[in-house]
Formats: C-alpha cells, structure tokens, sequence
C-alpha cells in the first residue's frame, strides 16, 4: 500500500475510528450515561460520514448519517441508550465496515434492515441527562503566615504542594516583608503569597488547606470573576490595589501601566509581579484548553516499516557507540573520555525513545477481545463477563501483532471450553455469569499475559484419557498436574466431547503455542485460583534487544539470554572431578543437571582454573551451563544469521560486542535439548 | 547472471587461491576488506568460516577451498576477505569469502572466454562461469552463487 493513497489512508483511518466506535459502545452499554463516550461515538460517526462521502463512500455515507441522527439524539438528552440500542449500533458498525471493505457488495437489505430497526428505537423517551462537572472557577488565595509559623511545626511548602493538587496553580512569592539580613530570625517566616488557582472544588475545600494555619495568618480567598483577557490594570483595580479611575488616569499617560503605577509609588512592585502571574495564569489556563482540544490530532501515522529501520539504525548506533567508548577508554585523553560519556548517554537515550515509539499498549489488543466476548456470550447462550486488567502495559508493536491470533483463540477455548453453561453453573452453586480474566503486568524483562476462567477447570482424567487414546503417551503413565495439562499443547490433542463452530478441532492449542514460541515467549496451562483454567504466556518485551549475560567459553565469547538465566555459581574442583559419571550439581539441595558448553562446541583450548555454572531454566527445569567465564550482563542488539547457518539451532542470533567481534546468542531450549540428545547417544554406545 | 550467454565483456575480480587465479563478476563484490576478527560457530560445516562484523552488520564467512579442492593456507598478510551481495532463493544475503590476495577489477574480452573443459579441471563444471585468458595465465570466472546454492550436498560427495 502506498502512503499517498487516498483511499487507502481514509479505510486505516476509517478502521480506526470503527474500533473507537466499538470501544466506545462496548463501554457505553457498562455506563449508560457517560458523556465522553456518547460524544467520541457521535464524533466518529460523523467523521466516518464526513470523510465516506469524500472518498466516494456515498452509500455508506447515507447509511451512516442515520446512526449519527441517532447519537446526535442521545447526545441532545432526547434519547437514552439502552442494551437494544447499543446491540443495534453494533451491527449498524459492522454493516459500516463491510460497506468499507467492499463497497460495491450488497449491501442495502441489510442496511435497510438496520435503519428499521433503529428507527423503532428512536420513538423519544425519558431523556438521560448527565450533570456537568461544575465548571471550573479561578480563586485568588493570598496568604501571609504569622513570623513563628516554621517554628510552631507549620510548612508553607505542604500548603502550596496541597493547592496545587486542587488544579492548576500560579504561585508568586511576596519577598516585600522580608528584613534586613541583620534582622533575620532563622526560623522566621517573612514571605507572603499570592496564589491563583483555577479548579472545580469548592470554597470550602481551598479554606480546609489552610485549616490549621488560619487562626494566626492573615488569609483571603476570593473568585476571580475577570474575562479571559483581563489587562494588568482590571486585575489591580479587582484586587483592590488601585482604583479604576487611577488606572484610567494612568493608561492616559502611557502604556505600561504596571511600571508607572509602581513609579507612581501607588503600588508596590510585589503587587505588580502578582498582578502580572494572575495574567500569566488565566493565559495559561486558556492555552491548555486549546491544547486539550488539540490533542486528538497531535499524532501521526508513520509506515510500520520505517519504525524498524530507524530500530536498525539505531542498534548500529548502540554498537558504534560501544565501540567508541571501548577506544575512548583505552586512548586515555580525558576529553575524548568525556565525549563518550555524552555520546553513550544520548545513543542510550535515543534507543530507549526508539523502542518507547514502537511500544504499545495492550489495550489496542484486548479493546478486541471485548467485541469477541460479546459475541461468542451470545452465539454460546453463556453470560459471560470480560474482566481485564493492566491494559496499559506496553509491547513490541510487532508482537501486539503476531498475539492476536493466539490470543483470540485462548479466550474463544476458554469461553467455549471453560465455563459452562448457566444451568451448570447454578446448579454448581456458583453465579449464572462467568467470568474470563485478561490480565497483562510486567515482570523484569518480559510481560506476563494470563488467560483464565472460573468455570469447571482442567479436568486430569479426562486430558489422561484422550492423550493414552490419541498415543501420546503410555497407557498408565504416572505424570505431574504440571507436565499431564501441558499435554494439551501436543498437536492433535482435543478433549472437547462436541466440534462447535467456535473451537474444537483439535488444531488449537498446539497453534497457539508456536505462535507464542516464534516470539521468543512460553505458554503455560494449569487451573488458576478462580475455578477454571488459566493460561500464561510470558513474552519479551522487545524482538530487536534483550539483556543478555555475556560468557566465554574457550576462546568464543556468546551471549545467554538473561531472561533465561537465574543464577551463576562456580563449578568447584570436587563437581567437576565427580562428572565423570554424573553431571549433577548441588545448588542448595536441589539436583541440577548440566551441560558442559566445551564439550558441545568441542572447544579446543584447555579450560579455565575456575570454571563457572551458569544456571538456566528450561521450561520450568533448571539446568546447569559450563562456561569458562562470565564476563558480564551485555545489552544485545539481535541480528538473525544468514541462511547458510540455519541448520545450527543451538543459537538464536548473533551481536556485535563493544570490540566489533561478533558474538553468538545461544538458544537455551535448543541447546538443552541437543545436549541431551548427545547424553542419549553416549549413554547407548557406552 | 546467466551461463550461456556471453556477449560482450566481463568486468571481474580476480584473486588467488592455493595459487590458482580465480575471478568474480565485479558487479556482485561489495568490498574487500583486510582480516578482520572471526566469530566461529561450534558445530558448522567446515565450509562455513564463521561470521564477521561487516559494518554492524553479521555477515557469514565462507570458505571456498573445501568446495574447490583446494588447500587453505595460512593466513599472510595479503590475505582478504571479498564481501559479496548474492541473491540465494530470492533472499539478499551478504557473505565473505576468504582468499590468498586480490589482484585487481579487469574486463576480459567475450572472446577470450571458454567454456570450462569437460576434463582437467579439480573443480566441478557447474562451479564454473568460463575461463577466461590474461596474457600467459588463465583466469577461472566462478559461478559464485551456485556454490552456497548447493552448499548441503557437497559435503555429502
């Protein structure tokens, strides 16, 4: 697609006001009478209609203009949203996408179908009026604490911290009481204030800051009833400084009138300086409303494409930099060194703004996901309830992508094979609705997404049974809850007694868990806290750069996912004599097996004195690596290896070191499963 | 870069392995780079080098000698490593070649070129673009791509 399509840029536009509108009406059928939202579906319409009509969408621009007749209606209080409407608006969203995605299909009985059905609904009824917020009013709050306020425990510092959490706040200090240096009492207070505050809280909230200062200081709090532009002179005249006539007196003379009337000697300077932040403030005040309104459209649409070659550019950048300040360090001259310094602080800088730019929040994922309960809760007949938390934790853009699918298909599995019916439900004595969670949180250098339910669970006999029937493992074979659920990610493996349309086919979970291990995540199933199943896939934030531990081994230098480590300990003399016939370690009463990397590089050069063990966990197993020295945590630009070395599966990548050497990324799953492999065949020669 | 027509001349690279004179069409070199630190990877094919750092990039490094016949020699000071950007299935890849000492960019006239000898000749026909003719010494114009194209089965034979 080319960016100077028009067409093409009006449907991503109109596919992102259509999710807007979906959000919005999703939330509107929980809170009926929330203002923003009826406002931000009546404005997408209208832009949809607007623009449709541009771009020669008329029909879907007619259509359109309908459901905006409607919202228009809601808006004006003439029209109460309920259930019936939203269902209706829903569909009329629908039939708006498909008139965008293919507009010259057939479209008008449907559309026609909906516009009768909407039309019923707009017969007026009880209007739902919402109140406003008050609006908001500007205070002046001027306040002078008695001289030993600081020594009877008072800090003016809390009051003015607490007036600025009551809304925006123009703070002026009047030094004009402040003595002579020689006169200073340490722990007087001779400062006065001059507060501006615009906010929504009542009168009697700014008074309560001040409750307990206010017997000995002097304290006025007083509404600024001026118009958005007030001159200098108005405020003063308002503030009882001066009199209008003395203004107007002096606004005949010249144009400055703050510096004559402190010239004049009928005000002081400090009056004036307050004066002039009163100013300041209302200007403000106005500035941030326009900004307000503004900033739905400060954002821009960039190309995906160009986002990963500016990553690229700037994993160069990293390494160069690395490089730079590897050779700073060893060059010695002081102000190179100090160059470096700067220039690593801003590569650092500028890679984390890069990686913030290609992050996004989940909620563009799970906003989805609301639609699907929607519909699946009424195609099953289950009354289901979407209950998500931590939509603001943020991912790769690319992984948001490539976890719809899986995703959808978890929540589709957990709905149609999670809950049961409600009569199931009842008669287990819990609530007729079920509830699906999705919960997003970070945890150290990865996300944690958790699919679960309250409804029946993971039932252990039955996965038992279908995995002996389908041959996947030994008929009485004696396994943990643990490795017995993960079964159920085995291709081929469905314990669902009925196909519906929904899920069931047996090619779901095995799907979902390569979609998750192509982005470098795991995926677990087991029965959660709540009843049901519950599903947790753990992802890396970012596919361009992990933190990885540098080791050596031999002569090679290779870099161990620090996702993956969790912990390094030394390899003593006695465990390393002993292997021979086992390599088990001791790590605190705990049998961990490993893997020594020389032997499976076939390193040539002898080991070191003091080898070391780094320990790894390997889908829930805990395995040892031998390395020959770890050198330390390396942030990991990943570059992908040629084709020409695709056959080598024991590393997932490769980086360049601060060096300009280049450094293999080992594939920890890989690479114990091949060290095993090799274990096999030892153990069967020998 | 097709194998039956020849019209017109060939700008190549010529270099030396275990002292034979071997070339490269130019189009297809990117640089020539002098040794640079190389990064094995445990458990390749012996063919494959290891990787280098190209200008931030990773970039494979390929040994041509095994596939040749040829013997490697010891690293000397002329050694080189000739980056090139070849098209395998489709895909760009970029990968290095190690050779004993690059000589020089030459045309070579469309009528000094031959046909590679059915007999011979050590190295495998289909390696071959032609040979070409400089003065006393021949030059043998390789195939490049083809032999990372059938990387897998030449150490099976």
């Amino acid at each position: 697609m080319t960016a100077n399509d028009p067409v093409a840029t009006f449907r991503l536009e109109a596919q992102e006001l259509l999710d807007q509108l979906e959000q919005a009406l999703l939330d509107l059928e929980q809170s009926p009478d929330r203002r923003d939202l009826i406002d931000g579906a009546f404005r997408a319409l209208h832009t949809l209609k607007g623009s449709g009509a541009m771009f020669g969408f008329e029909a879907m621009a007619g259509f359109t203009h309908h459901v905006e007749n409607a919202f228009d209606q809601v808006r004006k209080g003439q029209l109460a949203i309920c259930p019936a409407l939203v269902g209706v608006a829903l569909a009329a969203q629908d039939h708006i996408r498909g008139m965008i995605d293919t507009p010259d299909g057939e479209h008008a009985a449907r559309g026609d179908a909906l516009l009768a059905e909407l039309a019923a609904l707009l017969t007026p009824c009880g209007a739902c009026r919402v109140d406003d917020q008050p609006p908001a009013q500007r205070w002046r709050i001027s306040f002078r604490l008695a001289q030993d306020a600081m020594a009877m425990g008072n800090n003016p510092l809390l009051l003015l911290d607490e007036l600025r959490g009551l809304g925006h706040c123009t703070v002026v200090a009047l030094t004009d009481g402040v003595p002579d240096l020689a006169e200073i009492q340490p722990d007087g207070c001779y400062l006065g204030w001059d507060v501006v505050l615009t906010t929504t809280v009542p009168r009697a909230e700014i008074e309560g800051v001040f409750l307990f200062v206010a017997d000995d200081a002097q304290l006025s709090i007083e509404p600024i009833g001026l118009s958005d532009d007030a001159r200098l002179g108005e405020i003063l005249t308002a503030r009882g400084e001066v009199t209008q006539q003395l203004v107007e007196e002096m606004i005949a003379q010249r144009p400055v009138i703050g510096e004559m009337l402190v010239e004049a000697g009928k005000v002081s300077p400090e009056a004036v300086k307050s004066a002039l932040a009163e100013q300041g403030h209302i200007a403000r005040d106005n500035l941030q409303t326009a900004k307000l309104a503004k900033s739905a459209d400060t954002s821009i649409r960039v190309p995906a494409e160009r986002l990963d070659e500016l990553m690229d550019r700037v994993g160069e950048l990293v390494i160069a930099q690395a490089r730079f300040k590897q050779l700073a360090a060893a060059g010695g001259d002081p102000q190179m060194k100090a160059m470096a310094e700067e220039m690593d602080r801003l590569s650092s800088e500028l890679r984390d703004t890069t990686m913030g730019i290609r992050m996004v929040p989940i909620s563009s994922l799970f906003g989805r996901f609301r639609r699907l309960v929607h519909d699946l809760s009424r195609d099953l007949g289950k009354s289901v309830r979407l209950v998500t938390s931590g939509e603001d934790t943020e991912l790769d853009k690319t992984v948001i992508e490539r976890l719809n699918d899986p995703l959808v298909h978890l929540v589709r599995n957990a709905i149609d094979h999670g809950l049961e019916t409600a009569a199931e439900r009842t008669a287990a004595g819990k609530p007729g609705e079920g509830t699906v969670r999705l919960e997003a949180f970070q945890s150290g250098a990865q996300v944690v997404i958790r699919v679960s339910e309250d409804g029946r669970g993971l039932d252990r006999a039955r996965i038992q049974a279908k995995a002996e029937e389908n041959g996947i493992i030994a008929p009485g074979a004696k396994l943990s809850d643990d490795e017995l659920f993960q079964l159920v990610f085995q291709p081929g493996f469905s314990t669902a007694k009925e196909v519906t349309s929904v899920s069931g086919r047996g090619v779901g979970m095995d799907v979902v868990k390569r979609g998750i291990e192509a982005l470098r995540g795991t995926v677990d199933i087991g029965n959660g806290s709540h009843g049901g199943a519950c599903v947790t896939v753990r992802l890396p934030l970012t596919l361009a750069i992990i933190d990885g531990l540098l080791v050596r081994v031999g002569k090679g230098r290779f870099v161990i996912p620090l996702a993956d480590v969790e912990e390094c300990v030394e390899l003593t003399a006695e465990a390393d004599a002993h292997s021979r016939g086992r390599s088990f370690l001791n790590i605190r009463g705990d049998l961990v097996p490993f893997l020594r990397l020389r032997e499976m590089f076939s390193t040539v050069p002898p080991p070191d004195r003091y080898q070391k063990v780094v320990v790894v966990s390997v889908s829930g197993r805990r395995v040892g690596l031998v390395v020959d020295q770890v050198i330390g945590e390396h942030q990991t630009v990943i570059k992908s290896l040629s084709c020409l070395h695709a056959d080598i599966d024991a590393f997932s990548g490769a980086t360049i070191l601060g060096d300009g050497a280049v450094a293999l990324i080992l594939d920890v799953e890989h690479l114990v499963a091949c060290g095993q492999g090799r274990e096999e065949d030892r153990r069967l020669a020998g | 870069m097709d194998n039956d027509v020849m019209t017109g001349d060939l700008e190549v690279l010529t270099f030396a392995l275990d002292g034979e004179m071997f070339a490269v069409e130019a189009g297809l070199v990117r640089e020539i780079l002098d040794m640079v630190p190389v990064t094995e990877v445990p458990n390749s094919r012996p063919s494959m080098g290891g990787l280098i750092n190209v200008r931030g990039k990773v970039v494979p490094l390929c040994d041509l000698g095994p596939k040749l016949g040829l013997e490697r020699r010891a690293a000397s000071i002329d050694t080189r490593i000739v980056v090139l950007d070849l098209r395998l299935d489709d895909e760009p890849l970029s990968v290095g070649v190690v050779v004993d000492k690059v000589y020089e960019v030459t045309q070579i006239a469309a009528a000094a070129m031959e046909e590679a000898p059915s007999i011979g000749l050590t190295i495998r026909k289909e390696f071959i673009h032609g040979i070409g003719k400089r003065g006393q010494n021949f030059i043998i114009v390789l195939k490049i791509e083809r032999l990372f194209d059938i990387a897998d089965s030449v150490g099976v034979g």
